[in-house]
């Protein structure tokens, strides 16, 4: 791949797209949710507690393995796509 | 049947289970002693990674220590999962691609410099062996209380265990091992958990029995844990904590810490293709969440559990009288970690929150101190015993606590003693080696890892108990970093790497030694280790995230300083990105 091609330069480009846009709802989960914004939410009660309290023990556990699943099923199509999927 | 002999049966029949493994899985080839051939299927891989990541710290303390914090100590279950994310996204494909059989090897040739790779092999070695002492010990004491032996007899039993697993099947060993150890933890750990939830909610799964309604109060079961705690003077299970900014860099540095594990990543190489080590991220959270979202719902309903005993007709009530406490509080307190005090001489337990707030409180009722102090440890182990379950389910505890010590510290071994056989020996000392060679260098590795984490484990040195601020540091603060500028930058070089690495390092151990003690030698810190001391107000247990900064900072300056990286290393970085020609991990 060190010829550059169109599609490698682009593959690297949605990659990077994807895993940016995780990391956004990985940080807003964990570091929003639960910590920082946890105040904001403490209206929304759940279970004799409030949200934020929620993604703190579990919401954000959840949400990482879906994270993780949905990155690895597209950018396996994302290989496909650019023509880097391994033989 | 007696107790002893269950525990026997349960810790016995798991044992021949592992050595039948090892005999079955024995590494004819350093490709299969370092990543067990490189044919792990992602799904057996992430359960293997499960028993690797979940410690005796996972399944002994971390539900304890949320029963003691309650929502200010989530930062554990949020940290310690959400690593899998930077893991899955930003570390494991690409060294999977890489295809090498260490962490300090992509480091090495990544950064052209056999500088790099050493410092590298440094702080994998410490970061490990820091980490193994804890797995050590923790089977010591699972033996001692559960099997009725000393706790270094107990060690020694693990020890002879992990050596005939280890030495004889390397990773392809380790892995098998892993995943029959993971079905025994998991096992072990939901069991009393599903009948403690059913007792106290009516809700067959503990995760959603935490939300749910405590059946003999009617009320939900978090508001009864609050009202409960809060009469007797301790904060709110669930009340926020005043600082957020300490709170989420200490989740910063677990979940960075967590990626940069190299007896974690290792794991990765372990399976055929790219795409598989993309899977195994998300099926290693799977398993590990199976227990993580159990963990909360133990710690709350343990704590609750744990009162209500102390306190049978309520807490506006007397407490229990000595003389009558239950059979579990007796046997836990012959191991020394359950101590009762009768401080004001009524021949009650007196447990409640010994402050000043609460002063008045207890003069009214003629109380006069705390007078019941348990270890936190104890609350998974101790947890049947507290609901009074069946004695076969002890004896699944114990084999469950003892899987998840030697699962990891086995992980641990393979890590470190694959960096001195292929990193040092092969990499530095002797490059000619011959793969035999080398399998042997790695065979004997191992032994002596074994033999010095066994000593350690007996004779924990004062750094054994700091292995959230060392391991988790050091793996934030100068390998994650390294690792993951080596995938996603082209411009940083030898130089950089280094500079970072060691800035990163140097700072964070600094920060930590300053409170803690130089190299943790008690009395040589020059700051009392308390909130009001700390650099605004962040705990030397969170310095490894503003750690990683610096390391980033300065191997990003330094490197734009000096020149691009040769021709070779650019392409080299590409070809880490694209899935396609990759082999299963060699050494060549």
């Amino acid at each position: 791949m060190s010829d550059h091609d169109y599609d490698a330069v682009n593959y690297w480009k949605s990659n990077l797209r994807l895993i940016f846009g995780s990391l956004i709802v990985w940080a807003l989960v964990s570091y929003g949710f639960a910590i920082l914004l946890r105040p904001m939410l403490a209206g929304i009660p759940i279970g004799g507690t409030d949200l934020g309290f929620w993604f703190a023990q579990q919401g954000s556990i959840l949400t990482f393995i879906a994270l993780i699943f949905h990155y690895a099923w597209r950018m396996n199509k994302l290989d496909e796509k650019f023509g880097v999927k391994e033989e | 049947m007696d107790q002893f002999y269950i525990n026997l049966l349960f810790v016995g029949g798991s044992f021949a289970l592992y050595i039948g493994i090892a005999i079955w899985a024995k590494a004819g080839s350093t490709s299969d002693f370092y990543v067990a051939g490189g044919g792990v299927h992602p799904i057996t891989n992430g359960a293997a990674i499960g028993a690797d990541w979940m410690s005796a710290a996972s399944f002994i303390s971390m539900a304890g220590l949320i029963a003691a914090g309650g929502y200010a100590n989530s930062t554990f279950l949020m940290g310690w999962t959400g690593g899998y994310v930077l893991l899955a996204m930003l570390l494991a494909p690409y060294l999977r691609k890489f295809g090498k059989f260490t962490v300090p090897e992509f480091i090495g040739d990544r950064y052209y410099s056999q500088n790099a790779r050493l410092v590298a092999v440094i702080c994998l070695i410490v970061a490990s062996v820091t980490y193994v002492i804890g797995q050590m010990a923790g089977a010591g004491v699972a033996f001692s209380r559960f099997l009725e032996v000393d706790s270094t007899t107990g060690l020694m039993i693990a020890a002879v265990v992990i050596f005939l697993y280890a030495v004889m099947g390397g990773m392809k060993g380790i892995t098998y091992t892993q995943v029959a150890q993971y079905i025994v933890l998991i096992v072990a750990y939901t069991i009393p958990a599903v009948f403690i939830s059913i007792q106290l909610t009516g809700n067959p799964i503990p995760g959603l029995g935490l939300f749910s309604t405590h059946t003999e109060s009617g009320m939900p079961l978090l508001q009864k844990l609050n009202e409960v705690i809060t009469d007797l003077g301790f904060n709110e299970y669930t009340a926020d904590v005043d600082n957020k900014l300490n709170m989420v860099l200490f989740t910063l540095t677990l979940m960075i810490g967590t990626a940069g594990l190299p007896h974690v990543i290792i794991r990765f190489f372990t399976v055929p293709k790219v795409s598989d080590a993309r899977w195994s991220g998300g099926w290693a959270l799977v398993f590990i969440a199976l227990l993580y979202l159990t963990a909360p719902a133990v710690a709350s309903m343990a704590r609750l559990n744990l009162m209500t005993t102390i306190y049978p007709d309520g807490t506006a009530a007397a407490p229990i009288e000595y003389d009558n406490r239950p059979q579990w509080v007796r046997e836990w307190e012959i191991t020394g970690l359950i101590q009762y005090e009768d401080k004001n001489n009524d021949g009650r337990i007196q447990l409640y929150n010994d402050t000043e707030s609460f002063q008045e409180e207890a003069d009214a009722r003629g109380w006069n101190g705390n007078e019941l102090v348990v270890n936190r440890d104890i609350l998974v182990l101790a947890n049947p015993e507290i609901a009074n379950l069946p004695g076969w389910v002890i004896g699944l505890i114990a084999a469950g606590g003892l899987a998840a010590a030697l699962s990891t510290a086995a992980g641990l071994l393979l890590a470190i003693s694959s960096a001195i056989s292929h990193d040092l020996i092969k990499g530095r000392i002797n490059p000619s080696i011959t793969d035999k060679g080398e399998l042997r260098a790695a065979r004997i590795s191992m032994a002596v890892a074994i033999v010095v984490a066994t000593y350690l484990g007996a004779n924990p040195p004062g750094f054994a108990a700091q292995v959230v601020a060392l391991a988790f540091g050091i793996a934030a603060a100068s390998l994650f970093p390294a690792l993951m500028m080596g995938i996603f930058s082209k411009r940083v070089n030898n130089k950089g790497a280094i500079a970072g690495m060691l800035s990163g390092l140097v700072f964070t151990l600094s920060y930590i030694f300053v409170y803690k003690g130089w190299l943790f030698i008690p009395g040589t810190n020059n700051l009392a280790d308390i909130p009001a001391n700390w650099v605004l107000g962040i705990s030397p247990l969170s310095i490894g995230a503003i750690g990683a900064l610096v390391n980033f900072t300065v191997a990003f300056s330094v490197s734009n300083a000096t020149e691009e990286p040769p021709i070779e290393i650019q392409e080299l970085v590409e070809s880490v990105r694209y899935p396609r020609g990759s082999g299963k991990a060699s050494d060549h």
